[in-house]
């Protein structure tokens, strides 16, 4: 204990605590935080059938759903930057929309009555992305006839991008869209997740 | 465009420092409240927060602040202060041993060394952060620290055996 850097050394590792106490502090804080209205963008990850799935959630409602492809660090910074630095990792505002994607990869659920916070998509994508629950669970359409569901039957190439930009991928249903000669499709979840999907839909 | 960062990762990289500190400066019986009202103040002041300020220095002036009131509180109502080896929200206190010793000893300094040696060697601002918090100038701040080191090896067992037996 010569040094002052030794002094100060003991003195912060007598001071430091155990994860699991300050995993109990962000616990607390994210809580408080939610009852003040401060907490703007909660988040968790489960696992699934098509891998580790993010949910971020406003207080309007589920606003983003992840792959993992797409790096869950990378999305939360998103949101962070589009919506609000107030990202906190909590369960709780996200326990509906997990029950609900839990039903329905058991089979025992149709559609997601979860409410949905849209404000990431804008424009045509969002016209598109607001007519994919129109395909019903089990059934699939092509590009063509969703671009003709969303009033512009040109804007075949747009579907493709809305459907490859979509914040809610699972609960709105893009991976029901394949291509007009009935091959599948690229996918933003990866083309091993869509068959997956696909699979259990028309298994159930 | 990628802006500030999500404050979850404020918290995971800077909570246990501000945990640190507040522990040093209103001792373990009263940490965990400071660092809640710390880190629930940041989070909503923090999208006013410049991009490019110094974080560390935020939540640490915030600290600061919310131990202030804690202590006005508890001076209130008074409780018997917890001696810190023994504090029960400092886990088990036999795996620090020595070191819990030392944070033991931290109660006999005075407050603004407390606070100077422990925003400084813990919080790893410089004095001149350290000297807007507690007040004062840059100079005063680096002594208060320096003579808080010095009453920490006066007290602290383990330090003024090995001391003497180095001398």
């Amino acid at each position: 204990m010569n040094t002052e850097s030794e002094l100060t050394a003991a003195l912060a590792r007598g001071l430091d605590d155990t994860p699991d106490h300050l995993r109990r502090l962000h616990d607390r804080l994210a809580a408080a935080a939610q009852a003040e209205g401060v907490l703007d963008v909660a988040y968790r990850t489960v696992d699934s059938p098509v891998g580790s799935l993010l949910l971020a959630a406003t207080d309007l409602g589920l606003v983003r759903v992840a792959y993992d492809i797409e790096d869950h660090e990378t999305v939360l910074q998103a949101l962070a930057d589009q919506i609000s630095p107030r990202v906190l990792s909590s369960a709780a505002r996200l326990d509906e929309v997990v029950r609900e994607l839990d039903e329905y990869f058991e089979g025992r659920r149709r559609t997601f009555d979860v409410t949905l916070d849209w404000r990431l998509s804008k424009g045509f994508r969002s016209t598109v992305l607001h007519a994919l629950p129109g395909i019903g669970y089990g059934h699939t359409a092509s590009y063509a006839d969703v671009a003709q569901l969303a009033g512009n039957p040109k804007a075949v190439r747009a579907v493709g991008s809305a459907c490859a930009t979509n914040p809610l991928p699972v609960v709105v249903p893009c991976h029901r869209v394949v291509r007009s000669d009935g091959a599948m499709g690229g996918y933003l979840g990866g083309v091993e997740a869509k068959r997956t999907l696909l699979g259990l839909e028309s298994a159930a | 465009m990628t802006g500030k960062p999500t404050f979850e990762t404020i918290v995971a990289t800077h909570g246990p420092t501000v945990l640190r500190v507040c522990r040093a400066v209103v001792g373990a019986g009263e940490a965990d409240d400071a660092w809640s009202e710390t880190f629930l103040s940041a989070i909503r002041a923090y999208p006013d927060l410049p991009a490019d300020a110094n974080v560390e220095a935020w939540l640490v002036t915030i600290a600061h602040r919310k131990a202030i009131d804690i202590t006005r509180r508890t001076a209130r109502n008074p409780i018997p202060v917890a001696a810190p080896p023994d504090a029960p929200g400092l886990g088990d206190a036999e795996q620090f041993g020595h070191d819990t010793e030392l944070v033991g000893a931290l109660e006999h300094l005075t407050p603004k060394q407390r606070q100077a040696v422990a925003y400084h060697y813990l919080g790893g601002l410089p004095y001149t952060e350290v000297a807007a918090i507690i007040g004062g100038n840059t100079n005063a701040a680096r002594r208060a620290a320096a003579d808080g080191i010095a009453n920490l090896r006066r007290t602290y067992p383990g330090a003024s055996t090995k001391e003497r037996t180095a001398q």
